[in-house]
């Protein structure tokens, strides 16, 4: 316990002085007039991809993807799109084949394009890095204008694990250069359902 | 000359590549000013930013505690260490009571400044940067030269030429995208074989205990979703007070790194993975006798962006590399001097205090009045080296007495014209290694003045 009271005495005794806190509460940035079609439009400029449509489409538009992704192992907790059998994972490693991960998202921040995902009703959070794209699957009813208002409204999980994740995974370490697929998903497909 | 400006004058020997690097570098300041342009309310997130900073310094011992008593009640582990040595044995204990040998790291500044890799190695754990950028620098064997793109230095065909002879792509291949496409299947199987993984942390949220580690590659998420042990290294100066903070910062933070809106993984854990464990260790290194310096406390507040960097004209002309610290650019030499001051006597003057750091700076961190105030304290302890210490000298007799300034002027304006270019460009004369003296005026200003009838 040493270490620990060291610091903190050193810390107290280098304290500065007192200075307020500012009041964030009901801060927003600048308001954009169409929530989804700001929302869209960040998405795209992260290198994903938005799909507008409503509650009777989207087993078909998921289908779809899935299709077009040529995804034979799908891990889903959608139930508009039934994968793999996740409770028969015991440890993350064997999800590693993944094609296509399907999760719901809580929010979705329309100055971003980044969606809350969280390990809700998912044994194994690894799943969404793993697989090799990502479908994201969110009610327009929880399109939020900016960060302000998505940690107003986000409930992070305590204990728990939660992610803004905005677009597939990438790099620019060689050369700068913009490469999609770095660890995580090569693409993300987020499902904007009326 | 100081080993700041010897390094320099290696890394700009290759012309071609170091006109790239300080383009290469530019184009991301670029991206930042059109990110900040798309943010009307800008400059009053960076005053937020500013005042959050400076309050949760203020209040720091009491945060940290509140942080620690939340992290402890979701399950987590808090260890605590005065130094960079006394971190290095934490990691390892954990590491060595779970009888882990291989370890991912993501990317971790302050590991770093702790030398925790060779710490480690040299006690026989397998240590993987898991971050592109800081994989192939660790390939290289050398230190990243930049605080968000560590391998910046590079072009692509080093690292083509690395990717041959260390993971077996085919000759002469130097695509980024086939690059990273085998640096991609390489991690992955380090991944899955990972007994721990290692993050940093960019923000510690008092009131939650929660830690937020932003990524673009996912390499964070994915090296602590696979081994049961996480454990996060943090500088004592992470601590945000409320979740809502983060709403300022993340709005700040990307766009001033990269131009993006947002990293692609902005990932929240509170507490261990079920059935896993989550050690947090946090580190005081220095910072509690920085945060005592009224002068230079703010540095503290850094949330390690690298803006300053990329605005730098230093900083882009000379290569992280030349700093020989871990943290290069203007904040970099902000923060080594208060670590070691006569070691890194030469970085205060490592810039031209064009005060371009300090416009950019996403939490307003004042850095070129900081680099100044190095300067004075630098040569107030003595620490100057003789050339800059006479000079200094010399300037303040001259400046300070009018005839002796009217006196050396008619001298300069005489001698720039009648000595010869081997005596006026000689060693002495560090200014003019490079650079051309200027025409000397026939006459002074003064002369000048007076002649067109003026007081
Ligand atoms: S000093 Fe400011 S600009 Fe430089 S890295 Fe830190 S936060 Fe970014």
């Amino acid at each position: 316990m040493g270490s620990r009271e060291d610091i903190l005495r050193a810390i107290r005794e280098a304290s500065p002085p007192p200075a307020p806190l500012p009041d964030l509460n009901g801060r927003r940035g600048q308001k954009s007039g169409d929530l989804a079609a700001q929302f869209t439009l960040s998405v795209e400029e992260v290198g994903g991809r938005c799909v507008r449509t409503d509650e009777a489409s989207l087993p078909e538009e998921l289908r779809a993807l899935a299709q077009s992704l040529e995804a034979k192992i799908i891990g889903s907790i959608v139930p508009q799109l039934p994968g793999i059998d996740l409770s028969a994972h015991v440890i993350p490693h064997t999800l590693a084949g993944v094609d296509l991960a399907v999760l719901p998202g809580e929010l979705a921040v329309a100055e971003n394009g980044a969606v809350w995902i969280t390990e809700a009703g998912l044994k194994h959070r690894a799943l969404f890095v793993l697989a090799q794209h990502l479908a994201l699957v969110v009610p327009v009813s929880r399109l939020v204008n900016d960060m302000h208002e998505a940690y107003e409204k986000v409930r992070l999980p305590r204990p728990g694990y939660g992610c803004f994740v905005s677009g597939p995974s990438k790099t620019a370490d060689i050369e700068q250069s913009l490469v999609i697929g770095a660890h995580g998903a090569r693409s993300c497909t987020v499902f904007l359902v009326e | 000359m100081n080993e700041h400006a010897q390094k320099a004058t290696v890394f700009l020997r290759d012309e071609a590549r170091s006109a790239w690097h300080d383009n290469a570098v530019w184009w991301v300041r670029q991206k930042r000013d059109r990110a900040q342009h798309s943010v009307p309310e800008w400059e009053e997130l960076r005053s937020l930013a500013q005042r959050i900073k400076a309050h949760a310094l203020s209040r720091l011992a009491d945060y940290l505690e509140e942080f620690e008593r939340n992290a402890r009640a979701l399950g987590a582990h808090v260890h605590w260490a005065r130094n960079a040595d006394e971190h290095n044995r934490i990691v390892h204990g954990i590491l060595r009571d779970h009888g882990v040998q291989r370890l991912v790291k993501s990317k971790s500044m302050l590991t770093e400044e702790c030398h925790l890799n060779p710490y480690l190695i040299e006690r026989g754990i397998e240590v993987v940067d898991t971050d592109l950028g800081e994989r192939i620098v660790q390939l290289l064997r050398e230190p990243p030269s930049h605080i968000v793109m560590p391998a910046i230095h590079l072009k692509k065909e080093d690292i083509g030429e690395l990717f041959h002879v260390q993971l077996g792509t085919p000759k002469g291949v130097s695509d980024p995208k086939a690059l990273t496409e085998a640096a991609r299947h390489h991690l992955r199987s380090k991944f899955l074989a990972a007994q721990a993984g290692l993050t940093g942390v960019n923000f510690a949220i008092a009131e939650t205990g929660g830690l937020v580690v932003c990524t673009n590659e996912g390499n964070a998420d994915l090296g602590v979703a696979l081994p049961p042990l996480h454990i996060a290294c943090m500088g004592v100066e992470k601590i945000v007070p409320r979740q809502q903070d983060l709403g300022v910062f993340l709005r700040l933070l990307a766009r001033s790194a990269t131009g993006q809106s947002i990293t692609t993984y902005s990932a929240h854990f509170h507490g261990p993975r079920p059935g896993g464990e989550l050690h947090i260790v946090i580190v005081d290194h220095g910072r509690s006798k920085l945060l005592a310096r009224s002068e230079f406390r703010r540095s503290l507040s850094c949330i390690r962006c690298g803006a300053c960097l990329n605005t730098c004209p230093v900083y882009r002309r000379s290569g992280g590399h030349s700093y020989g610290v871990t943290v290069p650019g203007p904040i970099g030499s902000v923060l080594a001097p208060s670590i070691d001051a006569e070691k890194h006597a030469a970085l205060p003057f490592a810039s031209s205090l064009c005060g371009s750091c300090t416009d950019v700076c996403p939490v307003r961190i004042d850095l070129h009045h900081q680099l100044l105030a190095w300067r004075g304290e630098i040569a107030a302890q003595g620490l100057l080296p003789p050339d800059k210490s006479i000079g200094a000298r010399v300037g303040r007799i001259v400046l300070s007495h009018t005839w002796l300034y009217r006196m050396a002027g008619s001298l300069a304006r005489f001698a720039l014209r009648v000595l010869p270019r081997g005596i006026l460009y000689s060693r002495l004369n560090a200014w003019g290694l490079s650079r051309e003296l200027p025409v000397p005026p026939a006459k002074s200003f003064r002369a000048q003045w007076r002649a067109r009838g003026k007081p």
